[in-house]
């Protein structure tokens, strides 16, 4: 049972990779006018158009060219970005690792804040705690991401001078890059043995994280306070109580574990929403990953990267919810179970 | 069923909770900004004047000039006009149409229905935001294309709400009465089930009217849509950002804070629309 239940939601992620591989097809040839010249560059003439046309395949038909997009994806070929004139693909494994840290920090960030926050605020109703988790969660929902991040940079580099400044990675006038392992330069300086290097980075890293991460909080800290509520309110947390069972036992061995499925179950919607946000963090923060990589080929129109850009994060995506339902199986095997 | 909002009913509703009262006056604000906005403002909003470049706040320019010697205040008050049109057209038109495909999808049920929930399942499988960037960059960079954006990846929110609360409704009894009575599946839809899915789905669409704003304003701080030198928040926000490290706060300071209360108000104002509404849904 188990291991077919898992192989059927492995294969249940495969129509939208599917769509998504439909769609991103469809958006390129929906480019205005002739997408050869697009693809072509600004610099191209007749001739270098003819050539990209036919290379593209652009002057069959669209099923012929649809098989022939599908067969250059299999190969791991996205096209050539314009403006690096380098494979689309080499651009975006190169810059990947960047953004994924910046990610993973706003994650990690979020959740050790957030799922506190709003146990506190379900264990103690109209509390200050709960006062606060409710600031926030209306503070998280009427902010623009990129509002709070210059708001950030303005008030933490440029008046208080506390972090560096909120240009890219790592300040390689004073510090230097570690050997390229893992990608992630926390790991790396560490694996470097370079501790300033960590220390600079990581100093990078606090300000577009808090910003990215503020919003990815405010949706797991109400989810949090209503799953505890709902839980808190059930019969067998009654029961419990009436056993006489420590506060401690009832809230968190009983109560948060019944929650926790509420809670990784909206972590769908706050991975679409940190994919998103992390174009216009990275935007602001000068960051070298494939968000701002994604910006300046929208304004270069440079149209094989964004779409490389496009179908990365969706494929991302797709996964991190294949991921988010596999989990929720392991914490409550109701949903194992389920057809 | 026809909604009419009684005095005593927004009394009610206001007492209950003050910050929807507060929500309504920025609201009022506005949509007086939208309408008669660039008729008041003090001075041309595209006007330049290179000799005060930059000027913080004063008596004559209440919000300081940008980089151009242009009236902020001016600019964010025209912006309003732009902003929440974007916003209120995409919302409705995904209103319009998201109701009617799930309605068709929840009626029919069958492939018609496999077939429309199909699409909003490949809708649902990008991050949101960067499939609006998508369909920006593809369609071409304008107003119009930001707006069909923001319909889009709207869609399956509406569609499945939609779907859901007319599939619930197929087989009621009043339903089978209309139809015992000879009446075709569209006039059914239009006349007996649509209107009483509506006025959860005019929650949902009000709720849904500051994550429009949002969106547009996000697409156009990064460079999508709308161009300079039109006034609009999200790329005076961008604009103002390079002024940054010379402490120029009041370049994006303003316009940032006026898309902040407008998404704020809108987003009170669903909750009290929700309690009046749909009391169940309270939280």
């Amino acid at each position: 049972m188990g291991s077919f239940s898992l192989l059927r939601r492995v294969a249940g992620a495969i129509p939208s990779l599917i769509g998504v591989i439909i769609v991103t097809f469809l958006l390129s040839r929906a480019l205005p006018g002739d997408p050869a010249v697009y693809f072509a560059g600004p610099a191209a003439n007749a001739e270098s158009v003819q050539q990209v046309r036919e290379s593209l395949g652009l002057d069959k038909s669209w099923p012929e060219q649809f098989v022939r997009y599908v067969l250059d994806l299999a190969h791991g070929s996205l096209g050539n970005a314009l403006t690096t004139g380098q494979p689309v693909l080499d651009d975006l494994v190169q810059r990947l690792p960047a953004s994924m840290e910046l990610t993973l920090c706003a994650l990690l960030f979020a959740v050790v804040l957030a799922v506190p926050l709003g146990v506190l605020a379900a264990a103690k109703p109209d509390s200050l705690v709960d006062h606060l988790c409710r600031a926030l969660v209306t503070v998280g929902a009427a902010f623009p991401t990129f509002f709070v991040a210059l708001l950030f940079v303005y008030l933490f580099y440029y008046l208080l001078g506390w972090v560096p400044q909120p240009l890219g990675r790592l300040d390689e006038i004073y510090y230097s890059m570690p050997p390229t392992v893992t990608g992630f330069l926390l790991v790396d300086t560490l694996l470097a043995g370079d501790l300033e290097a960590f220390r600079g980075a990581a100093a990078q890293l606090v300000l577009p994280s808090i910003s990215l991460g503020l919003f990815a909080l405010a949706p797991i800290a109400r989810m949090t306070r209503a799953a505890m509520l709902t839980a808190l309110g059930s019969d067998f947390v009654r029961t419990a109580r009436a056993n006489g069972l420590s506060r401690r036992t009832v809230l968190f061995t009983y109560a948060f574990r019944n929650a926790l499925l509420g809670i990784v179950n909206t972590m769908g919607m706050v991975f679409s929403f940190l994919l998103g946000s992390n174009v216009l963090i990275e935007q602001v923060f000068g960051w070298p990953g494939v968000g701002s990589y994604a910006v300046s080929a929208v304004i270069a129109s440079d149209y094989a990267a964004v779409q490389g850009f496009i179908l990365l994060m969706a494929v991302a995506y797709v996964l991190l919810n294949l991921a988010v339902d596999l989990v929720a199986g392991l914490i409550d095997p109701r949903v194992r179970f389920e057809g | 069923m026809a909604t009419t909002l009684r005095l005593r009913d927004l009394r009610y509703a206001f007492g209950e909770n003050p910050l929807t009262a507060i929500a309504l006056a920025i609201f009022a604000l506005l949509v007086a900004c939208a309408i008669v906005g660039p008729a008041l403002v003090p001075h041309d909003p595209l006007a330049t004047n290179s000799d005060s470049r930059l000027m913080p706040p004063s008596a004559e320019h209440w919000f300081g000039t940008d980089q151009l010697g242009r009236d902020i205040l001016s600019r964010v008050v025209v912006a309003a006009r732009l902003d929440l049109g974007m916003a209120v057209s995409a919302v409705l038109l995904s209103l319009a149409i998201g109701t009617t495909l799930g309605a068709i999808a929840g009626y029919r049920g069958g492939f018609i229905d496999h077939l429309i929930g199909r699409v909003f399942d490949t809708i649902m499988a990008f991050p949101l935001f960067v499939l609006a960037m998508g369909i920006v960059a593809a369609l071409g960079n304008s107003v119009a294309n930001i707006v069909i954006a923001t319909v889009i990846i709207n869609l399956p929110f509406y569609g499945r709400f939609a779907r859901a609360e007319v599939n619930i409704r197929r087989d009621m009894a009043y339903v089978e009465a209309a139809r015992m009575g000879g009446n075709g599946a569209a006039r059914i839809l239009v006349r007996h089930i649509v209107p009483n899915i509506l006025p959860p789905m005019m929650v949902q669409a009000s709720l849904n009217m500051g994550w429009a704003i949002l969106n547009a304003a996000g697409l156009s701080f990064i460079g999508l849509g709308v161009r300079p030198p039109a006034a609009e928040w999200g790329i005076m926000v961008s604009e103002g950002a390079s002024f940054i490290f010379s402490g120029e706060w009041w370049t994006f300071v303003f316009p940032g804070g006026a898309l902040v209360l407008a998404v704020f108000c809108f987003n009170l104002l669903g909750d009290g629309l929700r309690d009046m509404i749909d009391p169940r849904r309270r939280t």
